[in-house]
């Protein structure tokens, strides 16, 4: 008879009854394992709660009085003969796939990830495993990313054009992750770099785990945004065309997201530039990751599942859709954040 | 091509018409004349004739992709633009060639006489050499239609910029059936052309809608009333022994409209008219659908005249004898049409629009009602008093439209939408009861604010019951408001009817699905206004 699988699928989230765990749940459980701190993985009202060090401190900023237990990554727990890590998933900081195996099967759950190394997140190590749980927010051939050096010098580009015409440039990043990929990305030789109040949040909390990012003024309401003309602002992309955005009197704005690859999506916002630059992995990163796993089972869930699943399938996997409450990257401007 | 490459692009990035018009007239002081003639003849719709098939493009891009042609036509319609679908999933290339936009076009048009292999090359080689924005619109080239937000007037107003001419000399020279192959940049724009005087249209007068009832408009006997058409509002100019139909977008439609040329028979020169242009057979307006054939075609096949022949319904004079008459009052206008119309024989193409006599509002209210039957969209009010004005100004024009017809139907399908709404769930499929069954009858996408389509297509991720292709079946949960502006019967449909026009008025959160709209109710409708 063959054993139930170590890894069921629940109204309450992705769970491993041997250990009695759950992966990211969306409805509250006992004991969560959490990849990473953003607000679709990491929810309120758990009894106790599991993830990297480095992702610790964001989760207690988000979530408070929580019962929290840190481990570093590539430590193995034991929990009723399961063996449970933490790997690098090169998402955010702290993101981890957490890998579960028992006598044999082993399931890896990616969370969000990314393969290429973004210089402040942990970089990206593939986990040979039986099983893998994807997101595919970017499942499609038309999702291919430039490495980050190119959009880089993009911005920095802009940036410096922006400042010689007079303007303030401002970028619409989320506040966790992407915002601080983007400052680490700055030639800040060009000029200083403002922050909305809700990014600075997260780089107080990361620089205060050592991780190194380039000076930033908070804007607050003793800051005339009028002194700073031809500066760099960092705004979560709800600021965007708000009041507060237009106190910076003459700017331009950007956006920096996967989906500005596409045109169309471009153009909705009515920005004067997108930036294609995503913290998920692109088609040709999904690909390479579930190669390198050497997973014969696939699980997808957020993103193009249909369209993904039907590719794996007939490329010899075996692959299944699990619908989630994940959200991957929002295309629009008003999703929530995870601060 | 490296030039116009930049000018889209920063066409693309902008919203702003004023840089538009600045990026475009710097295009047009800096690119050579063949160039600048094909960039006109592009954002004006003429370009060449398909060399390339969009069956074998597709086939070649997920070919040199390596991708099932399957996983291709999955990314079109999310992608929303086969051009850029086919830039976007082909491998990176090489950024070698720059050669001019001319170079390009001339190329193409010459292969379309080639046998498929050559194309096959061609096109597989161009996609190697050329940069990403350049390779889009490479295949922009092959698959026709520029929607970059730069309308024709745009165009027109930045040449005009750029060589110093009249504008609305430019936008009469800019049309008829002239290609880049058959004119120059010379002719075109910069020899003589006294008939560029002659077909000068007026700016045209547009109407404001009435806010709620129109008695605040003050009494009744300064107003004149007529019948808003459901057409094309046109102006028709007959000046030195020939005629121009010119669109209110100040487009010329002359050659769409053959039939008008019969008005130079019955009018005297030094005419120029406003009126709406309308389908018309047995003495009444054809529905706007059959008027809508006419539209799309630059030239008309004879079959498509005979079933859809077109008349102007006259409601104003602009001119008389060669003098503008846009100064003295509309009365006065009107009373010079009637006499100018009145005992011309049938065979002209011209109507008078008629007067809708109302001692007060509820008298008018109550001709409003019978629109529907008039095959007419509501009413127009006309200040009897005013001057014919350019633009659209408050006060002396007001359309008071019917309201719309409504019916609470319930989503049951929702499909993402493309382009612009690629990842949001924004076309759906409503139904009605039909006993205890649910019946499809119409698809709308439009009307819900971005915070309810977003609201929606969360929904839909976290409660789709099955998937066929990019459509999903949902719960029959919520009921929405639609509304529409005319109902037929249709044997392609299985409820039997087709609406005009429907769209989402609200969503009735306060409804659950039992509470929507019946078969019945939609017949009952059908046999009132079908």
């Amino acid at each position: 008879m063959a054993s139930a699988p170590l890894i069921t699928f629940t109204d309450r989230g992705i769970y491993c009854p041997r250990a009695d765990v759950y992966v990211d749940p969306w409805k509250p459980v006992a004991r969560a394992l959490i990849t990473h701190g953003h607000a679709d993985h990491a929810r309120a009202g758990h009894g106790h709660y599991m993830c990297t060090a480095s992702a610790a401190p964001i989760m207690l900023h988000r979530l408070g009085e929580i019962t929290l237990q840190t481990v570093q990554y590539g430590d193995v727990i034991c929990i009723n003969g399961v063996d449970i890590s933490f790997h690098p998933a090169g998402h955010v900081v702290g993101s981890a796939q957490i890998r579960l195996a028992h006598k044999g099967e082993v399931w890896v759950i990616s969370g969000d990830y990314k393969i290429e190394n973004d210089g402040i997140s942990e970089p990206f190590e593939p986990i040979r495993c039986t099983h893998f749980i994807t997101e595919c927010t970017f499942g499609l051939p038309i999702f291919k990313w430039q490495p980050q050096a190119v959009i880089a010098a993009e911005i920095n580009t802009w940036w410096a054009r922006n400042q010689a015409a007079g303007k303030t440039s401002m970028i619409g990043a989320y506040s966790l992750g992407k915002a601080q990929r983007i400052l680490s990305m700055l030639d800040v030789s060009i000029g200083r770099v403002l922050t909305h109040g809700a990014i600075e949040v997260s780089n107080g909390i990361l620089r205060k785990q050592s991780v190194t990012l380039p000076d930033t003024i908070q804007v607050t309401p003793d800051v005339d945004p009028k002194a700073y003309a031809g500066a760099m602002v960092l705004a979560p992309p709800a600021a965007l065309g708000s009041k507060w955005a237009r106190s910076f009197g003459a700017s331009s704005s950007g956006f920096a997201s996967g989906w500005m690859r596409l045109r169309g999506v471009r153009r909705r916002r009515a920005l004067d530039q997108g930036f294609v630059i995503s913290d998920h992995a692109d088609w040709n990163g999904l690909c390479d990751a579930i190669k390198l796993t050497g997973a014969e089972n696939i699980y997808v869930t957020h993103g193009y599942t249909d369209i993904f699943a039907r590719h794996l399938r007939g490329i010899g996997y075996n692959a299944a859709i699990v619908e989630t409450d994940f959200q991957g990257e929002a295309a629009q401007s008003e999703e929530s954040e995870a601060i | 091509m490296k030039d116009f490459a930049a000018l889209f692009k920063t066409l693309d990035e902008t919203t702003k018409t004023s840089l538009k018009v600045q990026a475009l007239a710097h295009y047009f002081e800096t690119a050579n004349d063949e160039d600048k003639l094909w960039t006109i003849a592009l954002f004006s719709g003429r370009r060449p004739k398909r060399a390339i098939t969009t069956t074998l493009l597709r086939t070649w891009a997920a070919e040199c992709a390596g991708l099932e042609l399957w996983l291709f036509e999955e990314c079109y319609p999310i992608v929303g633009d086969l051009a850029e679908t086919i830039s976007l999933i082909l491998p990176d290339s090489s950024d070698t060639y720059d050669y001019t936009l001319t170079h390009w076009l001339n190329a193409l048009i010459a292969l379309s006489k080639e046998p498929e292999d050559l194309k096959r090359a061609f096109v597989i080689d161009a996609w190697d050499h050329l940069n990403g924005t350049e390779r889009f619109l490479f295949n922009k080239l092959i698959t026709g239609g520029f929607r970059v937000g730069v309308s024709q007037k745009l165009m027109t107003r930045a040449l005009a910029q750029a060589t110093g001419q009249d504008e609305a000399d430019l936008a009469h020279r800019l049309m008829g059936n002239w290609t880049p192959q058959t004119t120059s940049f010379e002719t075109l724009i910069e020899a003589d052309d006294p008939e560029a005087a002659l077909s000068r249209p007026y700016p045209f007068y547009l109407a404001h809608a009435v806010d709620g009832a129109p008695d605040q408009l003050g009494p009744i006997t300064d107003w004149h009333a007529e019948w808003k058409w459901d057409g094309i509002r046109g102006q028709i100019i007959l000046r030195g022994g020939t005629h121009f139909v010119w669109s209110r977008g100040e487009e010329l439609m002359t050659d769409r409209f053959p039939e008008f040329a019969a008005l130079l028979d019955f009018l005297p020169s030094g005419v120029v008219l406003d009126g709406e242009i309308l389908g018309w057979k047995d003495e009444k307006p054809l529905p706007f659908a059959a008027l809508q054939k006419r539209i799309t075609r630059k030239t008309v096949p004879a079959k498509l005249l005979r079933d859809t022949p077109v008349i102007l319904y006259a409601y104003d004079l602009l001119e008389l004898n060669g003098e503008d008459l846009r100064e003295s009052a509309f009365s006065t206008r009107r009373a010079q049409l009637e006499a100018l119309l009145q005992s011309l024989p049938e065979t002209a193409p011209i109507r008078l629009s008629p007067s809708i006599e109302a001692n007060t509002w509820e008298q008018l209210a109550t001709h409003r009602a019978q629109a529907r039957d008039k095959q007419a969209e509501g009413l127009m009010l006309k200040r009897c008093a005013s001057p014919y004005l350019a633009g659209r100004k408050k006060g002396d024009w007001w359309k008071w439209k019917l309201d719309p017809l409504t019916i609470d139907a319930v989503m049951i399908y929702a499909q993402s939408g493309h382009g612009r709404r690629a990842n949001l769930f924004t076309d759906y499929t409503f139904a009605v009861w039909n006993g205890n069954d649910l019946v499809p009858f119409t698809k709308a996408y439009s009307g819900l604010s971005d915070a309810e389509f977003r609201q929606i297509t969360a929904w839909v991720r976290q409660n789709t019951l099955q998937r066929f292709g990019p459509v999903r079946q949902v719960p029959a949960e919520h009921v929405f408001e639609i509304a529409f502006e005319g109902i037929q019967r249709s044997t392609r449909h299985k409820s039997g009817v087709a609406l005009r026009f429907p769209r989402m008025l609200r969503w009735r959160q306060d409804k659950v699905a039992k509470d929507a709209n019946t078969l019945d109710d939609l017949n009952e409708m059908l046999v009132i206004y079908g």
